[in-house]
């Protein structure tokens, strides 16, 4: 099949950026959506020409990396997958694929479809781990935890930190991103020593980051690739207007 | 040059722990004194990096992605070794210990292997205290399951992701240290070379991947977590970005390179479907739990998998190894696919694949378990392949997968230039010529967590703070060579791109020192490699510059790099005139078609120093003396 792609391409964030049109021949349908802009990285390098950048790095959809907006949606047309596990029998030939890189006010642009996603690093260090230090661990079986929560604990941490939720909300909003880590650790009875404090931070650093608020549209639960739900929020909600709560009463004891 | 493992006396049982008795201190006071470079943030980065820094160090920790969280430890997916014996089955340490062993075909160090059999237990304490979601059983205790190689169960796993749930708990505790001040993070950064100061390993050159600046880092120790370099064969499991150069050039400074053809091959991976394909995906071997492995008895047999009635089935793994059936280890299970294929009995367009069946345990337990165990897998596997698991068999050939081989590190983990630690898969220690499943994760988080934090504190008490300043005439050298190789690159100005340098780097060593080596093609790999070499420094092309975000500039220096590994790991090969675990030479076999292993003369380790490009690299050897095992003839039938 042939197709054009119009790509954002952008030199970096202090200069203009805008749609290039080119054309890729000769592509099978069971090529992946990636290894298709490979290709036309190998024409545009035998030109001289600089490829276009985009991320990637495991290409089986776990490490998070990869991140484009495909036809206007985070990931393209597929549920569930990344970007890079899309392949091109999701489209027909002859078609017109824009892609665009994921866009947020907390995503600087750095070069073509390349953003910086280091503001998920920065909520996660505020309050998103437990913190033990090695070698002060008990034995593993010391405490049972319900199949249950367990499973439920494990659907959150699925989470692969890709940021599709924050560039499909209308708001740019990281909620599904902060819950699913403020529910994977607060859901464990390792985690709930540091619960309180740990929803605190981590909501106060998402603001902090720049984020928006919760749309309340469920578009980030719509385009996870890792199927993470909304339910998620509602928890942290909860957890955090308790901690909240907990802290008022305790400052006003002291 | 004289090897020394530094290998603790007494006996084996008895010696990490005599070892951390008589290994010397810092005092809680001094550890805030000594700066730490670790490269790489995996499994054995990130433990290694989280753990310093809670004793007290200060740390710099680099990677190249954009987040220390995305390292490829993250794709692990079956699970993770402990001899915890939680199924009351028979395991123990020493069990362990000797699967591993035997598991490596007898080519590791014995008192290596035996530290990592005795701290797997600790690893998993630590991972679910940092509330790593393990399986467990409806009891609330947590689960295990087989994996190759073994015949107790002993796997602990999340789900099909059980490395990013492993990466995510190490990411965290390091996440913690950094906001504590006592890490700080450098992500997209790249280290192009190792700076030596009177001897001794003391800093690194790194380029910032979006400015392009390229500047001295330096430290009182460096350790290198840079992970595995299978992606020389360009085709192969790993992520994009996984390189050898942080390895390789502390090789071209004087650090020894171990075992470079000790090169796995995984059985159950996606077969190759075209020449534009970037990686190839592994299927867990966890499914060589329920999962049978078949082809037709006759090769003429063109009928869709379903039509093949069970008597005109070849389930050829268990029919030549009852004992273990489909759980044979990796390197076996591999050269059986590779046997029937090349008798014409493969499956698929290309010839090269054989069946995963689940028919049988469909039929046993229902779909529904068997979409709980694997069901991220069979996902995974629709969305490549465009095929339903559950109704049709898998195609799986094998592939690329890891390397054994890597930086020769002695006890403590420190290669043999001072001060330079190599930990995970990037140093060679503990798997011999074989790994088996589930301990590659075992052993980057046990050198990370519970070895390193121990013996770099050897080190640095018996070296105090000598940390030169990033003027040294020594670091403004190695910055300079940095500088000057990225713009040799970028003038070539060639005709063909990096990227078909490294496919033809890989089809060279796919072909000739693959799943199976013979001394004629390996002769002929190593001119082949040396001639692209030449032409790869005439011809390459790479457009912009060095001082912005440039891929394919990265992508041409890690490639450079492959082409000086690719023709060692062929000498290797044809130096060890045996059959070993992964190393096949078809010249050595036992009648059935088995490694023929010779323990007279090639019982040690391949330690090679860099002699130059195109110039013969120095082989030393590491005997290796077991005090308590026995080298046997590995036997899985
Ligand atoms: C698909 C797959 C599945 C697997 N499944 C299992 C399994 O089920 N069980 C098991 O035990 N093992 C498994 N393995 C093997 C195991 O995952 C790896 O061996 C292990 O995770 C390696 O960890 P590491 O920390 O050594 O390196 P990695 O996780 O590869 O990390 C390397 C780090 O080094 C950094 N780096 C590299 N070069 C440079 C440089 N020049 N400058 C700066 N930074 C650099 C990278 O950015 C990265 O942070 C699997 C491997 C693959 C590929
Ligand atoms: S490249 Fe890793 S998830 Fe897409």
């Amino acid at each position: 099949m042939k197709v054009t792609v119009r790509v954002w391409r952008q030199k970096n964030p202090q200069s203009l950026g805008g749609f290039v049109e080119y054309e890729v021949k000769d592509v099978s349908p069971a090529t992946s959506f990636l290894e298709m802009l490979d290709v036309l990285n190998e024409q545009l390098i035998k030109q001289s020409k600089e490829p276009v950048h985009f991320d990637s790095d495991c290409r089986e959809g776990i490490c998070g990396m990869c991140s484009c907006m495909i036809n206007g949606e985070a990931h393209g047309p597929e549920n569930k997958v990344t970007t890079c596990q899309t392949y091109m029998r999701s489209f027909k030939d002859g078609d017109v694929i824009t892609v665009e890189p994921f866009r947020a006010k907390a995503f600087p642009l750095v070069k073509d479809l390349v953003v910086d996603r280091s503001a998920f690093d920065r909520i996660i260090q505020a309050g998103g781990f437990i913190s033990v230090t090695a070698g002060s661990a008990p034995e593993a079986n010391t405490v049972p935890l319900s199949k249950y929560h367990s499973d439920l604990a494990m659907d959150a941490a699925a989470c692969i930190g890709c940021g599709a939720c924050v560039a499909a909300c209308k708001n740019a909003s990281a909620n599904l991103f902060v819950a699913a880590k403020v529910a994977h650790l607060n859901l464990l009875p390792q985690g709930a020593p540091e619960k309180d404090p740990r929803v605190l931070a981590m909501v106060e650093a998402m603001t902090k980051e720049g984020f928006g608020a919760c749309s309340v549209s469920g578009s980030c639960e719509a385009v996870c690739p890792k199927g993470i739900v909304t339910s998620f929020i509602s928890r942290m909600n909860h957890d955090f207007l308790t901690a909240a709560l907990k802290l008022r009463v305790h400052s006003a004891r002291v | 040059m004289k090897l020394n493992a530094n290998i603790p006396s007494g006996p084996l049982v008895e010696k990490w722990t005599r070892h951390k008795h008589e290994v010397r201190l810092v005092s809680p006071a001094n550890k805030r004194k000594y700066d730490i470079i670790v490269v790489g943030t995996g499994l054995a980065g990130a433990s290694a990096a989280a753990s310093l820094a809670e004793l007290g160090y200060n740390v710099k920790s680099f990677c190249v992605q954009d987040s220390p969280r995305r390292a490829h430890s993250v794709a692990a997916q079956g699970g993770i070794n402990a001899a915890k014996n939680y199924r009351n089955d028979g395991d123990n340490v020493y069990r362990l210990f000797y699967d591993t062993l035997k598991g490596g075909d007898f080519r590791a160090r014995e008192a290596n292997v035996y530290r990592l059999a005795e701290v797997s237990v600790n690893v998993i304490d630590q991972a679910v205290a940092q509330g790593v979601p393990f399986a467990r059983e409806y009891s609330g205790y947590l689960a295990t399951r087989s994996f190759g190689g073994a015949q107790v169960s002993r796997t602990f796993y999340a789900r099909g992701q059980t490395g990013q749930q492993l990466l995510l708990g190490a990411y965290q505790a390091l996440s913690h240290q950094i906001s504590l001040g006592t890490v700080k993070m450098f992500p997209r950064q790249e280290m192009l070379e190792l700076i030596i100061v009177n001897g001794h390993a003391k800093g690194i050159v790194v380029r910032d991947l979006i400015s392009g600046k390229i500047s001295s880092v330096m430290a009182d120790a460096v350790v290198l977590a840079s992970g595995g370099y299978t992606n020389v064969f360009c085709l192969c499991t790993s992520g994009g970005a996984s390189n050898v150069t942080a390895a390789w050039r502390a090789h071209r400074k004087g650090a020894l390179f171990a075992n470079p053809c000790f090169t796995q091959i995984h059985p159950t991976c996606i077969p190759v479907s075209g020449d534009y394909q970037s990686k190839l995906t592994l299927m867990s071997e966890s499914l060589r739990n329920d999962g049978r492995v078949w082809v037709p008895k006759n090769a003429k047999d063109k009928r869709p998998p379903q039509d093949i009635p069970d008597g005109e089935r070849d389930y050829y793994l268990e029919r030549i190894y009852p004992t273990y059936g489909n759980l044979v280890p990796r390197d076996i299970a591999s050269r059986a696919a590779k046997r029937v294929c090349d008798e014409g009995r493969g499956v698929g367009v290309t010839g090269l694949g054989v069946y995963l069946d689940f028919r049988d345990a469909i039929a046993r337990f229902g779909e529904k378990v068997v979409k709980e165990r694997y069901g991220n897998l069979f996902e995974m596997y629709r969305e490549i392949t465009a095929e339903d698991a559950y109704k049709t068999p898998m195609r799986i050939y094998p592939a690329i997968h890891y390397a054994m081989g890597g930086l020769w590190v002695d006890y403590n983990l420190m290669s043999n230039l001072p001060g330079l630690f190599v930990v995970g898969e990037a140093n060679f220690a503990d798997h011999g010529a074989n790994r088996l499943g589930a301990s590659a994760l075992m052993q980057g988080l046990s050198d990370g967590y519970f070895i390193l934090p121990y013996t770099i504190g050897d080190y640095l008490a018996r070296n105090g703070v000598k940390r030169p300043s990033a003027d040294a005439a020594e670091a403004k050298q190695a910055e300079q060579e940095t500088a000057q190789r990225l713009n040799k690159l970028l003038s070539i100005h060639g005709k063909r791109t990096p990227v078909e340098f490294h496919k033809q780097l890989g089809k060279i060593l796919w072909e000739n020192c693959g799943m199976a080596r013979q001394e004629a093609g390996l002769k002929t790999a190593i001119q082949q490699i040396a001639a692209l070499r030449d032409e790869f420094w005439q011809n390459v092309i790479v457009p912009g510059s060095h001082q912005d975000l440039n891929m394919a500039l990265e992508r041409a220096g890690r490639v450079a790099d492959f082409l000086e590994l690719g023709e060692l790991i062929c000498l290797d090969a044809l130096t060890r005139a045996e059959s070993c675990g992964c190393h096949f030479r078809t010249e050595f076999q036992t009648p059935e078609g088995e490694c023929l292993r010779n323990d007279a003369d090639y019982a040690y380790v391949a330690a090679w120093e860099f002699g130059g490009v195109g110039k013969p690299s120095q082989l030393h050897k590491e005997p290796l003396v077991y005090e308590e095992a026995h080298m046997a003839q590995r036997s899985y039938k």
